[in-house]
Parts: structure tokens; sequence; C-alpha cells
């Protein structure tokens, strides 16, 4: 070795675990955004999560049925070793950090010190940062499985506190944290009172229905609902999910294979049962979000439904369009987690979605499979007004949001 | 081509890494038994900071003559670097991804002279 040796410095971070500062986590897409400019595009990630059960005897006491909230505050008090009250959960959540090696999926125990505003607020702000955006819309993640509690009147419960909670303690906290109200949906007349109660608050900007669920989307106890949310002009959004008890999901032994069908099959059945029921005739301004499951599913679903449609017609009569017309302009679609092994088949789903102005960007963080904005600036095939348009511009038309950033 | 010291020898114990920043460049550096490697920092998956994952071994399903499977082992003579981001995992010694070997981690010289390691790395002046 020869005498112009220099020591090399060690990284101040050598392993990434679970209480890794969010900014840290996410240092090397910071950079790229520097690096890219983002802070001259307005950039809204459509779906990210928190973990609303680490704050969970908050959100219970915001219960307003008085005897569920003390049942809920003693369980909290006194039962150990038990999972959050009231929640049912799915036997998948153990396994989404591939056993240790995605540490930002077991849990987010970095040190906080800022007491202000909302730990949440003060972990989405990292986040926000470390991923260049502007507006963060916020979803619970334990809550998605709230569809299949076997008690319907707890998902009213909840979603209600959830809703309360969220919006009174944490979204003030920063005015680039949105969200789409949870809706109790398997009660339709509770899931229109949360439309009409939440319309007008500051911070919402839509409504979710989480996916994994058995409840038909056409039924007709739904069409209230559907008309009031139409007359607020906010989309409704369906957030997959996935549920490893479905029977057919249940022959998957892995929750790579589970995970992989069940987040596409939830939305694939009810955007079948919304488009060939004919919802986007009834409900023409009805503006429809659907969320977390990929892009793959939607162009082998346009094409199913096109097939079957054009010799089953007397099944649909209430289309006047081909089924994927609807679903390529009624419809809108966020992105991840953004399958791009084959880039010739994500131009042509692109081309088929109307990306243009039907997608939106989102990351899903902290999900294992989160995708920052760069799976989107990055695409060899778009123009520049198109990536500017799917991440951000388009969610900025579809949600009424301030296209220049929030104030 | 400029030579930086990463440290003793003694510094790494075996499956152990260091990652190292040089510039605006970030490297981690793994010893396995006797030798040791080198790669950049980034993942080529989304870019994420790969090196500074955690260690693990190769996961084998535990197949028998009769192709039955009795579940999965570890293949403690193949080691992954597994990326923190998305969980992907190169081995530590060719850098390939056991399942895809076109997706690799970008390699970086390493060398060992007397008790010190060394990384060469080009354009640094």
């Amino acid at each position: 070795m020869d005498a112009l040796i220099r020591p090399a410095i060690e990284h101040p971070v050598q392993e990434i675990n679970t209480t890794t500062d969010t900014r840290d986590y996410l240092a090397k897409s910071r950079q790229d955004a520097e690096r890219k400019g983002y802070a001259d595009w307005l950039i809204v990630d459509v779906d990210a999560h928190h973990v609303e059960t680490v704050s969970w005897p908050e959100v219970t006491s915001f219960i307003e049925d008085p005897v569920v909230r003390d049942q809920a505050k003693m369980y909290h008090s006194e039962r150990v070793g038990a999972p959050p009250y009231g929640l049912n959960g799915d036997l998948g959540l153990r396994y989404q950090d591939v056993g240790g090696r995605i540490p930002h999926q077991s849990s987010q125990r970095e040190k906080v010190t800022d007491t202000d505003v909302h730990r949440d607020v003060v972990l989405t702000r990292r986040a926000m940062h470390g991923l260049g955006v502007d507006y963060m819309v916020i979803f619970p993640t334990p809550m998605l499985f709230l569809g299949m509690h076997p008690q319907t009147e707890m998902e009213v419960f909840l979603s209600r506190a959830y809703n309360r909670w969220l919006t009174e303690k944490v979204l003030p906290g920063d005015p680039g944290m949105v969200t789409l109200v949870v809706l109790p949906f398997n009660t339709p007349v509770e899931a229109l009172k949360m439309v009409e109660e939440f319309a007008d608050t500051p911070g919402v900007i839509g409504y979710c229905v989480t996916s994994t669920r058995y409840k038909p989307v056409h039924a007709n106890e739904y069409m209230n609902l559907y008309r009031a949310i139409e007359e607020t002009g906010k989309p409704i959004a369906f957030h997959a999910g996935y549920h490893w008890q479905d029977p057919s999901l249940a022959t998957c032994n892995t929750f790579l294979g589970m995970h992989s069908l069940g987040f596409a099959w939830c939305n694939i059945v009810h955007m079948t049962n919304w488009i060939l029921n004919g919802i986007p005739e009834r409900f023409p301004n009805l503006k429809s979000l659907w969320v977390e499951s990929g892009l793959s599913w939607v162009p082998f679903l346009m094409q199913r439904l096109d097939d079957q449609y054009l010799m089953r017609q007397s099944e649909a009569p209430l289309l006047k369009r081909m089924p994927s017309e609807y679903m390529s302009d009624n419809c809108f679609y966020t992105c991840q987690p953004m399958e791009k092994s084959n880039m010739k088949a994500l131009e042509c789903t692109f081309d088929m979605i109307n990306a243009k102005s039907n997608l939106l960007y989102a990351s899903d963080w902290p999900h294992f499979d989160f995708d920052t904005p760069s799976v989107i600036y990055d695409i060899p095939f778009l123009d520049e007004q198109a990536k500017r348009n799917i991440l951000g511009l388009n969610a900025a038309s579809l949600f009424g949001l301030n296209k220049n950033g929030p104030k | 081509m400029e030579t930086f010291n990463v440290g003793k020898i003694e510094e790494f114990e075996d499956k152990s890494k260091k990652v190292v920043t040089i510039g605006d460049e970030e490297v981690g550096v793994f010893r396995l038994g006797k030798e040791f490697f080198a790669w950049r920092n980034i993942c080529p998956h989304q870019g994420g900071p790969i090196c500074q994952g955690r260690i693990f071994s190769l996961v084998l399903e535990n197949i028998d003559d009769k192709m039955e499977s009795h579940g999965r082992i570890y293949d403690n003579n193949k080691v992954n670097i597994v990326c923190p981001w998305h969980g992907l995992e190169f081995d530590i010694r060719t850098g390939e991804h056991p399942g895809n070997p076109s997706i690799s981690l970008d390699p970086v010289s390493v060398q060992v002279d007397g008790d010190a390691v060394y990384l060469l790395i080009e354009g640094k002046n």
C-alpha cells in the first residue's frame, strides 16, 4: 500500500432497525428528492399508514357508547398479553416484516421528543420529508380488517371513534396530513351518518371503504350512501386488504402468495359488481378510487369483463358503454405496489387506465412494499407533464387540494 | 484509483459488516470467514440502503428424495444482506439476488494488506 491512504468514515447508522429515525431510514429517498427537485413539484401521497393501535387507549376513549367505552378502558388498564380492544385483525399481520428483514414494517420505536403535537404527526412529518411529499393521506392499519368483524356494531363504534380521534387530535397538527373517513360499510345507515357528520370536517377529503368484506357493493341499501357521497363532491375509496381465512386464499401457505392475490382479489370482486350493476350510470358524478391493489389487475379485468359483457349484455342492462370504458373514465387508481418487472406491460396498463389523468401516486409507507415517488419519476415512457399529474396534480383535482401545497 | 482504510481485520467478526462513507459514496464492507467483500450501499430495486440491512443465511426448502417438502432450513454457507426497505436479499459473496442473478449489487474493490482492510475506489481524488 502506498502513502496516499485515507481513512474511510464510519457511517453513523450501521444497521437500520425498529428504533431507527424515519429520517435516517428514508435518507436515500430524501437525497433522491433533492437531486430531482421535488420541491418544485406538487407531490401527493394518496395512501400512507399510521399504526393506530399504538394509540389505541386514546382512540377507544372516543367510543360514544358509554358501556363499550368503559369496557375498553378497563381492558387496557388491567388485561395483559391481549390484542387491542375490539379489533379482529388477521394472522397475516404477523408475517408482514418477513421475519425481521424489513424493520419499519414491524414497529417505529424511534425517539420523539416533540410534545407539541401527537407522536403520529411527528412520524408522518418525518416520512413526508423523507419521501418529498406535500400531502399525505393517512389510513389506519389493523382497522383495515374491521369489515370482517363478527360484531357489525363494533365496526361502527371503532370507526366513529377513530375518525373523531384522528380529526380532532392528529390532523390539526399538520396541514399536509389529510384523510378519507373510514365508513362502517357493513351498517349502511351508520355509514351514511358518518358521511354527513364529517362532510365539512377539516382534513377530510373523501371516504374510505375497507375492501376486505363480503358485502355486495351494489346492494340497494347503499344507494342513499352513494347519493350522499356524490353530493359532497368527494370520492369514495376502496382500500384493499387481505383475509387469509377467505376459503380460496386459505389454500395459500405463504404470506407472499396470499398477499399477492388478496390485495387484488377483494377489489376485483368489488369493481366487477360496481361496473356490471351500473353504479357509474346511476351516480355519474360519484368518483371511485381503487387503492393498494397495484395496477396489473386492471387490464386483466377490463379485458375479461369486456369479453363476457358482449355475450351477456342482458345481465348488465344499465351499461351504455363497455365495462373497460367505465373503468378508464370513471374510476381512479393508486399505483402502489406498482408492478414494473415488464415495462411494456406497464406502458400498456398506463394507456388502458388513462393514467395521465386517472392515476395517483401512493407510497403505502411504512409498509413492506412501499413505493417512493421515483417509481413514477423514473418511468421512461412518461413525459414530464404526465409525471407531474400522477405524482400530485391528479390528486389535487380529485380531492380539491391546493396545487401550491398545504398552507 | 484511491485507497481508503476501513479498519483492522480484527474489528470485523465473521458474518459482520461495516458501512463507510467516502465523499458522497456509501460502501458496505462484509467479512465472511477470511474473505472480505464490498458493495455500494444502493439497492438496485428502489435505491434503498441495502448495506444497512440485516444479515441472514439463505433459506432453502427442505425437499426429500420423493420431492416432499419438510419445511424450510438455513444454508449457513450462503449468507445474504437484506435491504431494509423492501427485503430484497443479495448473496454477500456474489452480490446476486438468489432468485434472479441479473439483479445484483454494485461491487467495490476491497483488499486485505497486513492487518487492515482497504477499499480501492476510482475517481476520488
